[in-house]
């Protein structure tokens, strides 16, 4: 069994957020990278799907040289080898992000390709359906629990949406997207992060994969920090609080 | 020809309130709009959109569509699409939405709009990024746009009256690689979180599942409220469902009242609920992040606080 895992490298998920001066862009300064959360969850569940059925699993990123950190860590995990597409995060949108995948795909051909449910930084949730349209293959979003028949053939999936949990079963190839309560992504041990060092980070470019279309659907124009709330008032007691409710909010 | 078509959100027949934000989206847009309904026995969700406004309403009544899938969902959107020359396809950004839209969007070429805030001069958009601590106004290149309303951000359409024509659509959904297999449902007697008023929501301050139910239970009650809960909760304790979390991966709520329980007030929880009218928050530690956002901030321990607050509340009415 043939597992790929997109894991994509973003900023710290508990950095204070902020724009640079000119406001064109988010300020990196002094922010710190790791992969997407959801990715971990992604990488995990295939790793642990792996061993049961003797599998491998590849992870595909896509961006420049800057990456690598990121997906070294990701090989530290247990993934085999890893391919990195060469294009820079800024001219990429979901679509192009999952047109590339989608020609990943085709080179690679595996039973099942993995994704986080949304990258904590643009927030899309897009990329994982996309590729499935794309690729015509079933998918299961949002998964919480992952389960593979004994031949290898069938995925069932439950599904965290609203309202409650749903199942689905796909017959494999398919897509899956991993929510957060999927697993607890392992840590690296130090003998694996310096094996990772050795192990393959495979560059393509566009022109590898035939794609010659890299107009983006979606452009970023500008971008801005909303209005920060009004920092309230501390109440002294629940009385005030009752009160302030009641004739200041009008909430009761 | 209408300018916009709405795919309807609705579970078990009845129409989700959220289709009305996507109303109130199109009606912002303009140019007039069509709704597809798609289920089985659904007939009742399109009566009740009738008087909205739309142009036509388009139903899709299936055994297929019975269990939702997205790929059945996915074709029944792309003909609803054909068939009314949109250039809008609009539906929530709840997991219904978030699931099948960017199929919809891969099928007709269309660039995506996720969990859109609002309009922009220049027929811009404007969304959230950074678990909302961005807001990008994005400008869509393709014919045919896509687009997920996040409901929270626009009020609910008012009936216009008058009573749009229903049409039912045949649609080929083609071969499936995937089966439902079961849902288990949160059974749950209050208001839906993305729906209700007044949220009420804990978090790991409270001790442990039970203790939750014990102090969250009796505050809900008194405010007919919806009952929320952060990651950390929802993560550890079993008798707290997973769709009751609120934030950046959860659910984001936009209520009259918003009251925060032992939350500490992570970016990811703020992200689902700041925008709230009025937000109140009960923590013993009086450096929680969660007072920069709250209007009225108590700085106590929750197992006083909250039956105080409770019977104090009914006192005042
Ligand atoms: C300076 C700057 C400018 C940008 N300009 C634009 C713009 O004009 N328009 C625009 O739409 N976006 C823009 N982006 C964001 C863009 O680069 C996103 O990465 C892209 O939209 C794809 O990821 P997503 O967040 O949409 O994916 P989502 O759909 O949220 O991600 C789902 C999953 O897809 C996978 N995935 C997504 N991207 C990658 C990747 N690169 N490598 C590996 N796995 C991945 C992951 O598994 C992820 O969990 C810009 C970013 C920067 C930093
Ligand atoms: C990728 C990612 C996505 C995430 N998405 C979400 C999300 O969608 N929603 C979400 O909520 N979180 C999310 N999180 C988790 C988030 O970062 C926080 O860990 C979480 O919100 C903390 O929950 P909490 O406030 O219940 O717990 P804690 O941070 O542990 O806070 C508990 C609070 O209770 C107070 N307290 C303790 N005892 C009492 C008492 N007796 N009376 C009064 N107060 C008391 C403490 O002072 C403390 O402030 C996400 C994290 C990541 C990395």
């Amino acid at each position: 069994m043939k597992i790929l895992v997109a894991f994509k490298r973003v900023i710290d998920p508990d950095a204070r957020i902020k724009l640079t001066a000119d406001r064109s862009g988010v300020d990196t300064d002094s922010v710190e990278y790791k992969a997407n959360p959801f990715c971990e969850n992604a990488l995990e569940e295939a790793l642990q799907i792996a061993e049961e059925h003797d599998g491998e699993v590849v992870l595909v990123s896509a961006g420049g040289p800057d990456i690598d950190k990121t997906i070294r860590a990701g090989l530290a995990l247990g993934a085999e080898r890893a391919i990195r597409v060469e294009i820079e995060d800024t001219v990429l949108d979901s679509d192009l992000a999952a047109r590339v995948f989608a020609a990943v795909y085709k080179e690679e051909e595996p039973d099942i390709f993995f994704f986080g449910k949304q990258a904590i930084d643009s927030d899309n949730n897009q990329c994982g359906q996309l590729v499935a349209e794309y690729l015509g293959l079933p998918q299961a979003c949002f998964a919480s629990e992952v389960v593979i028949d004994d031949d290898g053939e069938v995925a069932t999936v439950t599904r965290e949406v609203d309202g409650g949990l749903e199942t689905i079963a796909l017959t494999l190839p398919a897509v899956i997207t991993a929510d957060l309560r999927l697993n607890t992504p392992r840590f690296a041990k130090l003998p694996d992060i310096m094996k990772a060092g050795r192990k393959t980070i495979d560059v393509m470019d566009l022109d590898d994969l035939d794609i010659e279309d890299t107009a983006l659907k979606i452009e970023l124009v500008s971008l801005e920090e909303p209005s920060a709330r009004q920092a309230g008032v501390k109440v002294g007691s629940i009385d005030e609080l009752v009160d302030k409710l009641k004739n200041e909010a009008r909430a009761l | 020809m209408a300018n916009i078509l709405i795919v309807a959100e609705q579970s078990g027949g009845e129409l989700k309130k959220g289709t009305l934000a996507a109303v109130q989206l199109a009606n912002q847009l303009g140019g007039g709009f069509d709704v597809l309904v798609v289920g089985s026995g659904v007939g009742g969700v399109a009566t009740a959109l009738q008087g909205y406004g739309a142009g036509k309403i388009y139903v899709a009544d299936d055994a297929v569509f019975g269990n939702y899938l997205a790929q059945p969902f996915k074709a029944a959107t792309v003909a609803a699409a054909e068939a009314s020359g949109a250039k809008f396809i609009v539906s929530t950004a709840g997991t219904f939405g978030k699931d099948f839209l960017p199929r919809v969007a891969g099928a007709i070429g269309a660039g995506m709009v996720a969990d859109c805030v609002g309009l922009a001069e220049g027929g811009l958009f404007k969304r959230p990024m950074y678990a909302g601590n961005i807001i990008a106004t994005v400008k869509a290149n393709t014919e045919r746009v896509v687009i997920s309303v996040r409901a929270s951000e626009f009020d609910n359409a008012s009936p216009v009256g008058g009573e749009s024509p229903i049409e039912a659509l045949s649609v080929d959904v083609g071969d499936v690689a995937a089966r439902f297999v079961s849902f288990d449902a949160t059974e749950s007697e209050r208001p839906e979180l993305t729906e209700a008023d007044v949220v009420v929501s804990g978090g790991r301050g409270l001790k442990d599942g039970p203790t939750f139910w014990n102090v969250m239970n009796p505050l809900a009650d008194v405010f007919s409220a919806a009952v929320g809960a952060t990651r950390a909760v929802v993560d550890s304790w079993d008798e707290v469902p997973n769709d009751m979390q609120v934030g950046q991966t959860g659910k984001v709520v936009a209520p009259k009242l918003y009251v925060a329980v032992a939350i500490s007030g992570a970016i990811q929880h703020l992200a689902g609920m700041k925008n709230s009218k009025t937000i109140v928050a009960i923590n013993k530690d009086a450096e929680a992040p969660i007072f920069q956002v709250a209007d009225y901030g108590l700085v106590a321990d929750a197992f006083q606080a909250v039956p105080e607050f409770i019977e104090k509340v009914k006192a005042a009415r």
